[in-house]
């Protein structure tokens, strides 16, 4: 399994830092997100400190749907996905390394700049850690249930409305347990039972995830 | 046995089946309506802290049952049908999903009549209603995904897969929603504390859940006869006995 995932892993990663835009692009989307909702809300710093993680959290989400639907569609265009399918080589490991790529691309990326969007609403340190380590273990299970369905709406018309249709919904609870983790750093609650049950979710959303997506993407390319 | 029930996995063998079964679940839950109607609304008392509001109960809570329900059933023949190859499995959980939806919009949209005169808001983030909600979100992306694949086999196995996909997330969804509502708020307002109900009121809403039940069977496989004579329209059988009625 190593050499066959390292592969398409180092691939993934040198296609997209040859068009370093397209990624720098998400993390842009996430930040001007995340910094619409005072306008909206007003200034108050006391109710944006309240909602400071749902924002990250949401405007995390968001970026999540928006780069998704890249994740096999230039594969599939020019026909290197049917390929990879016909390889010799387990359809789950080229999932899961195009999952970790996604995700080293578009879920790292924002957990590391999410302190920043935190300062910007007023969260201390001790939230800003746990903002950090909610986004640390949350967004691989965007990477992973997003894979799900990407693969599914591959080549669909409409096909980026439509994965957000899908795959929001399913991201509720990861989104009730990443903001929660902050919340209850901010009001002095230790967030260690929300970190846990986000882990539940990575360990469940590891084994359903990848195989709904290697499923989907042979109804795919039937 | 088996080989007996497994001839009505064709299309073509269940067409005419379904369309003898339909009148009779209609008939049914129109009875069963009527019976459960008259009983919630003449028989069962009025409740002694929410007056007459009570009573939407008896389309609501068999409209919450249903929309819970009909999800599994959707999965399940998802599952069936992605693990045998069978042809209808899929026709059938295209035909459930649309009412399935329609029952969650009605629990919503009975809870939040409900939930005015009561709660006095039509809408409360109470973990019941926010999960309901989700579902229906579910049962929408569902629909979407099919519509949105023109392939009847591709369309099939995309809508089994995501439906399998939901069916683990339901009860994390609901589970999540019930803690993240009980840590934001407090139980505020609860639905779970059942006062000992009056046993009309609960004849009532077994009934009219019986009723809900022979509904959704009866629109069921009147949609997957459509859905039936869609697909197969170039099969000789489909013609054959669709010229009688529709010259073209």
């Amino acid at each position: 399994m190593p050499g066959g995932f390292l592969l398409v892993l180092g691939r993934e990663l040198r296609i997209v830092l040859r068009r370093k835009g397209d990624a720098l692009n998400v993390l842009v989307f996430f930040v001007v997100v995340a910094s619409l909702f005072p306008f909206g809300v007003g200034p108050e710093p006391n109710q944006l400190r309240a909602m400071g993680a749902g924002v990250v959290w949401i405007a995390a989400l968001l970026a999540a749907v928006l780069s998704l639907p890249r994740l096999f569609a230039a594969d599939h265009a020019d026909g290197t996905l049917e390929q990879m399918l016909l390889a010799p080589r387990p359809l789950l490991v080229i999932v899961l390394a195009k999952t970790a790529a996604h995700w080293l691309l578009t879920g790292l990326p924002l957990t590391l700049v999410s302190p920043v969007i935190g300062l910007q609403y007023g969260i201390p340190g001790d939230a800003l850690m746990t903002l950090i380590a909610s986004l640390l273990i949350g967004t691989p299970v965007l990477s992973l249930i997003g894979a799900a369905g990407a693969a599914l709406t591959l080549g669909v018309r409409g096909g980026g409305a439509l994965l957000g249709l899908l795959v929001l919904p399913l991201f509720v609870p990861v989104l009730i347990f990443g903001a929660g983790a902050v919340t209850a750093s901010l009001i002095g609650i230790k967030p260690d039972a929300y970190l846990s049950l986000l882990g539940a979710f990575l360990a469940v959303s590891s084994l359903v995830g990848p195989w709904a997506a290697c499923a989907a993407l042979r109804v795919a390319l039937d | 046995m088996s080989s007996e029930l497994f001839r009505f996995a064709s299309p073509q063998a269940f067409f005419p089946v379904a369309g003898k079964m339909i009148p009779w679940f209609a008939a049914l839950a129109a009875a069963l309506a009527a019976a459960g109607l008259y009983v919630g609304f003449l028989v069962a008392p009025t409740d002694a802290t929410q007056g007459e509001a009570y009573r939407i109960i008896f389309l609501h809570v068999p409209a919450a049952w249903m929309s819970m329900f009909l999800y599994c059933v959707m999965a399940g023949w998802a599952a069936v049908g992605l693990a045998l190859n069978t042809r209808l499995s899929g026709m059938m959980a295209s035909a459930i999903a649309p009412t399935g939806a329609m029952f969650t919009f009605v629990a919503l949209w009975s809870g939040a009549l409900w939930g005015r005169p009561t709660w006095g808001a039509y809408w409360v983030w109470d973990a019941r209603l926010t999960s309901e909600l989700v579902l229906l979100f579910l049962y929408l992306g569902f629909i979407a995904l099919k519509e949105a694949i023109p392939d009847p086999v591709r369309s099939d196995r995309a809508g089994a897969i995501l439906a399998l996909v939901g069916v683990v997330n339901v009860p994390i969804i609901y589970f999540s929603v019930q803690w993240w509502n009980t840590l934001h708020q407090g139980a505020s307002v609860s639905l779970t504390r059942s006062p000992s109900m009056a046993k009309t009121m609960l004849i009532g809403m077994l009934l009219m859940a019986l009723a809900a039940w022979m509904y959704s069977i009866a629109t069921a496989l009147a949609r997957v006869r459509r859905i039936i004579l869609e697909r197969e329209r170039d099969a000789e059988w489909v013609r054959l006995s669709q010229d009688g009625r529709q010259p073209a």
